[in-house]
């Protein structure tokens, strides 16, 4: 999936995470901070790029700012910033396809 | 991937507690209170531009998240948004044990959405009629229509009706002694035992008001509700100690039934326990005292 | 070498005859020589002992470099006494070198972690880190390793001349013009002022600090003038509103109500709840609405609490006022309703840090404790508790009352939610040992109980009264399936704290962390 124009996702409340997409030329920038750095960060950045490979997203600026988000938390989020950057958001989902 | 026992049409729902989809730190354990059902909520807890991303939050959840025995509803938006199909596939793709209609007006919004139910679950391969539905009437015309609503589907349950916009359509506002309701709730009852299917109350907003809770739940159980809606895990308590059957009741159950056992075995088809006359009538009842009793943790005898 | 909680101490720590910690009552029956204070005779007659600024009290009692200052922590968040006395030592006398030793450091101390940032204090002891001062000493930027010690553990250190105190500043709400202090009556009430006790009768030189000067004699007096070398009147020794809250709420949360209940129901089952029981329990929301839930069940049997200690609140006054207590002994105040209440309130006493929990005297209240509910950062399935660092190894807590009360009660109750976020509470190995855990007995979560094993006769009592229970294992297990399993955490060599067990041991080090950034590997 081509990110198409910046698009953000999530909160910053307790619990949630801030996922923001935007077009990139160089792979996947990733930039991530989190309450829960030392304990998950490497969970963390894992998961995001598992789930930005599942949407097969090869070029992309990536920016996390996680408040102690659960990992099934962290894919939605990241599943809807990607989808939103492509207006793919709202339906004919993949659910159990690509979205799992 | 939390695999999910076929749900149960007809159990115990004393409490059905709703939870925004869209808030991760509420969903993940509701269930710790020992509320029976959590209304996962896609309509009025999530902001119009959030529905996406609430989706995939729910989708994640109910994938993720062991629930356990507590039963999980969806929340659906109503059929007059352009949520409400995409709502119903993320809800049978991640298998939701029922799903709640909002706004249901007639027997044909009940259809459309088992349509598109069907549609969803043969195409994410999930057994057929799995999904159970439930409605919510929130408008006179739902009232009116409770019966062909309760009626309309075998993957009906219940029906619940919505306070807070009933009342705009009526033009009255809550009442402590229930009087703005008392016909709307009579009515849809009626209607939900003609057509055997359960029937649940309303959401209590003012948190603060004990009494006035206590007051509505009481009359709740005096009109023959089988449970509640709920906005916070503290009003739990109150309806499962309220709904529970007294100690009197058990035992005049548990009587009754084994009178009845020992009685029909016999060729007796009515006999007096207590100097009541019993007879066949009065066995559904007396067994759902036990039922309920057993699942309030006040009887594990083994007649039921 | 490895200590009795099983961590690793670094040899040099062991000198001067400092030994690991070798589990609970090791040090009993021995025997302590006190150390005694060097203090100045004021024997001609004076007719005040106010001096016009801090910095004329410093230079009176002999501030110089290398000096030792005790603060007490009463004034909690709304203290101002602190960084005013570090600050006038910096600035006007030039004082470098600086060891503060507090009772606890909090967010009000953001001025001390300059001060530890430029080099100028080299040492911290206390039983509370928290704010920049936790940030800042987590970074190694404190020359020495801070010591850390239990509220017991402090009065224990300071007779034996483990800290010697060069400097006690005593923040007052009032005093007299020679230096009769109470925590009431002023502008500015903070209520009890036990932890200052110790340090006043065992520092060098004492100087009061207050905003509200009052006629001669100030009485009863919480710290005595004979101790007192000066008196300085400021405008204001604290923010109102962040030394006591209106009124400590009983939580309304549903989780800590849970919790709650189900701590009241452990303890109505076990044999110590009966008539005259003894009790204390923390302020956070579940341990403080255990008193609510508690209270239905001494209805229930018709039974009274003989007495309470601790940092005392609005809902325990309440039970004194209602008659459901006989005796209320405070070391410290958290609410105004407390505060108003100490000494004024038949039945509602003070008593000082040693007192409450040392275990070098002779038989400190905990001792005598029945019941203590607390709260905690981590447990372990050790039952070892953490109240000290985060799970990401920061300092940010205090051991407090915490060790002492676990060790002196017959039964401890720690009651915590299984996570907070994404942080497993209930874990495999906390970060720091604050208590150990044949102290601790019994775990209340959201999502169940556990027994400590050592604790047979209490697993008995569980389930006579039908109180579900499961291992501590199981519990962490469900906690590491909802967050998942954290990663190790990793360190320097460097310590940046050490933790002394109450009884003067070393129970735990804490080392410099090196944060995880996503650009490694």
């Amino acid at each position: 999936m081509e990110i198409c124009k910046p698009a953000v996702a999530g909160t910053l409340e307790s619990s949630d995470l801030m996922v923001t997409v935007e077009p990139g030329t160089a792979g996947i920038e990733l930039s991530l901070t989190s309450s829960v750095m030392n304990q998950y960060g490497r969970q963390i950045k894992k998961t995001v790029l598992e789930t930005l490979d599942r949407l097969e997203v090869k070029d992309a600026k990536v920016t996390v700012v996680d408040k102690g988000a659960l990992d099934c938390t962290i894919k939605a989020r990241v599943e809807c910033a990607v989808l939103r950057s492509c207006d793919k958001s709202d339906k004919n989902i993949d659910w159990g396809g690509v979205i799992r | 991937m939390i695999p999910r026992p076929k749900p149960e049409r007809f159990r115990l729902r004393r409490t059905m507690i709703f939870m925004s989809s869209q808030k991760p730190g509420l969903i993940k354990d509701a269930y710790i209170y020992g509320v029976d059902s959590i209304m996962l909520d896609l309509e009025d807890a999530v902001a119009e531009n959030q529905k996406d991303a609430a989706r995939f939050s729910l989708y994640h959840a109910l994938k993720t998240i062991d629930y356990g025995d507590t039963e999980v509803i969806v929340r659906i938006n109503g059929l007059d948004t352009p949520h409400w199909q995409e709502d119903i596939r993320v809800c049978v793709a991640g298998g939701a044990d029922g799903i709640r209609i909002a706004k249901c007006e007639s027997a044909q919004d009940v259809k459309t959405v088992e349509e598109h139910v069907l549609a969803a679950e043969r195409e994410f391969g999930v057994e057929e009629g799995r999904t159970l539905l439930m409605a919510a009437l929130e408008s006179p015309k739902g009232i009116l229509n409770a019966y062909e609503i309760c009626a309309a589907s075998d993957r009906m349950f219940g029906v619940a009706i919505s306070g807070g916009d009933f009342r705009k359509c009526m033009q009255t506002k809550f009442t402590p002694d229930g009087v703005d309701m008392m016909v709307a709730r009579g009515q849809m009852l009626i209607a939900a035992r003609a057509a055997g299917v359960q029937c649940f109350d309303t959401v209590f907003t003012n948190l603060n008001d004990e009494e006035g809770y206590r007051a509505e739940v009481m009359q709740n159980k005096a009109m023959g509700f089988d449970g509640k809606s709920l906005i916070n895990p503290k009003q739990i308590r109150l309806v499962h100690e309220l709904f529970a059957p007294t100690e009197k009741e058990i035992t005049q159950a548990e009587k009754i039934v084994r009178a009845y056992r020992e009685q029909s075995a016999a060729g007796v088809g009515v006999f007096t326990v207590d100097g009541k006359m019993i007879d066949i009538a009065f066995i559904p009842g007396a067994e759902r005292t036990l039922k309920l009793a057993r699942a309030c943790g006040l009887y594990e005898g083994d007649l039921v | 070498m490895k200590n009795a909680v099983g961590r690793d101490i670094p040899d040099y720590l062991l000198v001067n005859g400092k030994e690991v910690y070798q589990g609970k009552n090791y040090m009993d029956g021995k025997y302590i020589q006190k150390a005694s204070p060097r203090t100045r005779r004021y024997e001609k007659p004076q007719e005040s002992k106010i001096v016009a600024t801090i910095a004329d009290a410093l230079r009176q009692c002999g501030c110089k470099d290398g000096c030792t200052f005790s603060f007490h922590h009463h004034l909690r968040n709304g203290d101002y006494v602190a960084n005013m006395v570090v600050k006038a030592a910096v600035e006007e006398l030039g004082v470098k070198d600086i060891t503060v030793a507090a009772t606890s450091l909090g967010s009000a101390h953001d001025v001390i972690a300059d001060y530890i940032e430029q080099g100028i204090v080299v040492g911290v002891q206390t039983s509370g880190i928290r704010g920049r001062i936790g940030d800042v000493v987590s970074a190694g930027k404190l020359k020495t390793p801070a010591i850390i010690r239990s509220h017991g553990g402090r009065p224990r250190a300071i007779e034996a001349g483990e800290v010697h105190i060069d400097i006690a500043v005593v923040a007052a709400p009032t005093s007299d013009c020679m230096g009769n202090c109470r925590g009431i009556g002023g502008k500015h009430n903070c209520g009890s002022l036990g932890y200052a006790m110790t340090d006043a009768k065992y520092a060098d030189h004492v100087i009061v600090v207050t905003d509200d000067l009052v006629d001669f004699p100030n009485y009863p007096a919480s710290v005595e003038a004979i101790d007192v070398d000066a008196v300085v009147v400021v405008d204001c020794i604290g923010d109102p509103k962040k030394i006591a809250s209106a009124a400590a709420r009983i939580s309304q949360n549903p989780r800590d109500l849970m919790m709650a209940e189900n701590v009241a129901k452990v303890i109505a089952a076990t044999p110590y709840f009966k008539e005259g029981f003894s009790f204390q329990t923390g302020v956070g929301g579940p341990s403080l609405a255990a008193n609510l839930f508690l209270e239905k069940y001494m209805d229930e049997r018709g039974i009274k609490m003989g007495w309470a200690i601790g940092g005392i609140c609005g809902p325990m006054v309440e039970l004194l006022k209602k008659g459901k207590v006989g005796k209320v002994i405070d070391v410290q105040d958290f609410d105004l309703e407390s505060v108003n209440s100490i000494n004024q309130t038949p039945n509602h006493f003070e008593m000082s840090a040693s007192q409450y929990a040392n275990p070098a005297n002779k038989g400190a209240f905990v001792n005598k404790l029945d019941f203590v509910v607390l709260a905690a950062l981590e447990i372990d399935t050790g039952f070892n508790v953490n109240v000290l660092t985060g799970s990401d190894g920061i300092l940010r807590g205090a051991p407090g009352g915490h060790p002492d009360t676990a060790a002196g009660s017959k039964c401890c109750i720690i009651v915590t939610p299984l996570t907070r976020g994404r942080m497993a509470t209930v874990c495999e190995h906390v970060v720091t040992v604050t208590t150990p855990g044949d102290c601790v007995d019994v775990l209340v979560t959201d999502y169940g109980v556990a027994v400590n094993p050592l604790r047979p006769d209490l697993i008995e009592c569980l389930d006579k009264a039908g109180i579900p229970h499961v291992t501590i294992e199981e519990l962490k297990e469900k906690a590491y399936s909802l967050v998942g399993r954290p990663d190790d955490l990793e360190w320097e060599d460097k310590v940046v704290a050490v933790l002394e067990a109450r009884d003067g041991t070393i129970l735990d080090v804490v080392r410099k962390i090196k944060p995880y950034t996503v650009d490694q590997e």
